[in-house]
């Protein structure tokens, strides 16, 4: 029998182009990350996948993607603006103070809920195909980016209702969606991980998003948070991204708290470094644990 | 071989089992809550070190496969055969890269695309068109290359016309040979087949099976899995013999065959003889209903020769017929007869001692469906002796004389048996048959054979 080295070693020899994989327990694939790069299609077309498949068979369609963040605006800027009497961020009317922040805050809740459900709903898929799993939870994000992309349309159309315009700031926003996109990617590669084995978390998923939206300055401006306790408050990831978009869309009526903003920054790639190790470890069991 | 594409060494996969004890003592409230909270409480310690959860009382390691080495060279067609649960899956499972091996290792030279997930990913909301991208992305082909083959497959599909129809609307017969159309057309270095030549009717199945000799002709290799010797005797020259997670033998097919066949009946021997009482001068010990090559199967394939084995023991009496009836599972209702002395015209023999029947009978086209075998012996034209209801059962998964794709169901209640046309049927015209046509324009009776 040909020792498995010699076997790389011939191929080596012979300059055959042909890859040689070894599968053995505990090997962490050293090749994943152009794996993944390989499989760029694949994340393409399931992600499109997702997107075609997620209005059929309903009534109204994509209206969905822009009634549910439309009243909650309306109800939070009643319930914060109006009954609480809470401040908006300098000059900015209220309802677009509270939209700004509600587009991230949807691109995070769908991004987690839907990928943290994908590598179980997609169970039939991983129990007989081989790609890199890390494709699944992440393209349901282009999911959460379309519905984003109807958002902002929305959020142009309250804006032209007040006659408010952005300021330059503006250009920064795609750096803001990124950092949206990411701070929900380490959570949700969190959970997807733990979902595969411990189906618990399915129930916990919606628990955190009906919490966050409450502990996350979505309704309220992240002003009114008392001094001291900003630098505490900037530990919800969420804090820092929704500060950013404020600061993007706002116009210089808001203005970024750096301290609490880098804090932010740091927990979000704190979980994103725990997500991906985590996925990445728990991966190659998941066909045997689905 | 010295170019080598697949090298396993030691290779092994385990799984953890667990076992419920049924245990007298858990009939009180009280130890039902004792046993739910032990149940938690280990769960929860199991969470915290990130340890599966395996419902059960008792954990047992499974070994579905263990020291399993083997090399495969370029270009070859080889066998996996093995009983059900010997492993084949588990060895594909790892072959795919689906999971991961617990022990040992193996290389492989080049990309492996197995006809084990055909169909995987298709969306029943989606069209022909897009499933065929969609699947053919998740099979590892890249979008320039379906677009390439995309007529092929279609073409290969025989689904032209329903390309634009969403999936869920085509026939169980197009929604595979699309699926598999695809698959075939992935032009892997490896290609693993699994079972899929059960499906479709038999010129697809002649087509699948043309498909992979041709990917065997362009140097490439495949791993054929499959219950059907005479697929495998047709298509391989070696083959792996898998019996309990380990390997039984590799070597030629002809070899590995014979192999296959001593483990199946040793399996098949004592312990599935089960017993059925007697009668007050013989007992029936055992049936087995035989494939065309003479293994145990569960199904019967409709238009082959009809195989079973019965053990009879005897204490020698004169005159004992052993007669054979077919009956539909869920019903009951006897559909077929065999009689050993009425149709046969033999008789057990008249010496004492246990006895194997090898009855054949011609082919004959059963309808689709599940049946069973009932089995009496009888004192000719006086008694019964021992009878057996329901001894064992079988299946007919397909049923057209044709070959044609439409499943004759026993279960669409138009009965058991399909006459075959002895040729075609002789159609003319009969030159008053005008006068006919006016019948129809007085009153259409409603009805319905089903």
């Amino acid at each position: 029998m040909v020792p498995i080295q010699d076997l790389s070693q011939a191929q080596r020899g012979a300059g055959v182009a042909e890859r040689v994989i070894v599968l053995e327990p505990g090997r962490a694939e050293r090749n994943y990350w152009r794996d993944l790069w390989h499989y760029r299609e694949l994340f393409l077309i399931l992600a499109w996948r997702d997107v075609a498949v997620r209005y059929k068979q309903t009534v109204i369609g994509v209206a969905w993607a822009l009634i549910r963040p439309f009243l909650t605006m309306v109800v939070f800027t009643i319930v914060f603006g109006r009954l609480a009497n809470l401040p908006s961020e300098g000059q900015a009317p209220y309802p677009v103070m509270v939209f700004a922040g509600l587009m991230p805050w949807f691109l995070f809740a769908s991004v987690l809920g839907d990928a943290s459900a994908s590598v179980v709903g997609n169970a039939h898929l991983i129990s007989k195909v081989y790609f890199p799993r890390l494709v699944i939870p992440t393209a349901t994000a282009v999911v959460a980016l379309v519905d984003f992309g109807i958002n902002f349309i929305v959020l142009a159309l309250i804006m032209a209702w007040y006659g408010f315009l952005p300021g330059w700031q503006v250009v920064f926003l795609p750096a803001f969606v990124l950092l949206a996109i990411l701070a929900s990617f380490g959570p949700a590669l969190w959970i997807t991980a733990l979902n595969v084995k411990y189906r618990d978390f399915r129930f916990l998923v919606p628990f955190i998003v009906q919490f966050g939206l409450y502990v996350s300055p979505v309704g309220f401006s992240s002003s009114v948070v008392p001094e001291e306790w900003r630098l505490l408050y900037s530990l919800n990831p969420m804090v820092g991204v929704i500060d950013g978009f404020r600061w993007c869309l706002l116009g210089g009526q808001s203005s970024l708290y750096w301290p609490g903003f880098l804090i932010s920054l740091g927990i979000v790639v704190l979980f994103l470094w725990i997500g991906i190790r985590n996925f990445r470890a728990t991966e190659r069991t998941f066909a045997d644990m689905l | 071989m010295s170019d080598v594409v697949i090298l396993a060494e030691g290779l092994g996969k385990k799984y953890l089992i667990g076992h419920q004890i049924e245990s007298a003592s858990y009939h009180t409230l009280r130890d039902v809550i004792g046993s739910t909270v032990g149940s938690f409480v280990r769960s929860a310690r199991d969470m915290i070190r990130g340890r599966q959860l395996i419902a059960g009382d008792q954990i047992e390691e499974f070994w579905a496969l263990r020291d399993v080495n083997f090399e495969i060279g370029r270009g070859e067609i080889f066998g996996l055969i093995g009983r059900n649960g010997a492993g084949k899956s588990t060895l594909l499972k790892i072959l795919a890269r689906i999971t991961e091996p617990s022990a040992g290792r193996v290389a492989i030279k080049g990309r492996v695309a197995s006809l084990l997930e055909v169909g995987t990913g298709f969306h029943g909301e989606l069209s022909g068109r897009e499933n065929v991208y969609l699947n053919g992305a998740i099979l590892g082909m890249s979008r320039a290359e379906i677009t390439r083959k995309f007529d092929a497959i279609v073409a290969f599909a025989e689904v032209e016309k329903f390309i634009d129809t969403p999936v869920k609307r085509y026939s169980s017969g197009m929604y595979v040979r699309l699926a598999f159309a695809v698959a075939a057309h992935l032009e892997p270095e490896i290609l693993v087949v699994d079972e899929v030549l059960a499906v479709g009717d038999i010129e697809f199945q002649k087509k699948c099976l043309g498909k992979m000799q041709d990917v065997a002709g362009q140097g490439r290799t495949v791993l054929f899995v499959s219950h059907n010797m005479a697929a495998v005797a047709a298509l391989t020259q070696a083959a792996i013999v898998l019996d309990a997670g380990r390997i039984a033998l590799i070597g030629p097919t002809e070899e590995a065959m014979k192999t296959y066949r001593a483990l199946a009946d040793a399996s098949a021997g004592p312990e599935n003889r089960r017993s059925w009482g007697h009668g007050r001068h013989t007992c029936i010990r055992g049936v087995r209903l035989l494939n065309d090559d003479g293994m145990p199967t569960g199904q019967y394939i409709a238009g082959k020769p009809f195989k079973v084995e019965i053990e009879v023991e005897t204490d020698g009496s004169r005159g004992v017929s052993c007669e054979l009836l077919i009956a539909d599972q869920s019903t009951r209702t006897r559909i077929a007869l065999a009689s050993l002395h009425n149709f046969g015209g033999s008789m057990l023999p008249s010496a004492p001692g246990v006895y194997r029947l090898l009855m054949s009978f011609s082919p004959f086209h059963l309808a689709a469906g599940r049946y069973v075998i009932d089995l009496g012996t009888s004192i000719v034209h006086q008694s019964w002796d021992h009878c057996v209801e329901a001894a064992i059962s079988f299946e007919v998964p397909f049923s057209n004389p044709a070959g044609l794709p439409w499943n004759f169901r026993h279960s669409a209640e138009m009965g058991a048996v399909a006459l075959p046309f002895a040729r075609p049927t002789v159609i003319e015209s009969i030159p008053d048959g005008m006068a006919a046509a006016a019948v129809y324009t007085e009153k259409v009776v409603p009805c319905s054979l089903a």
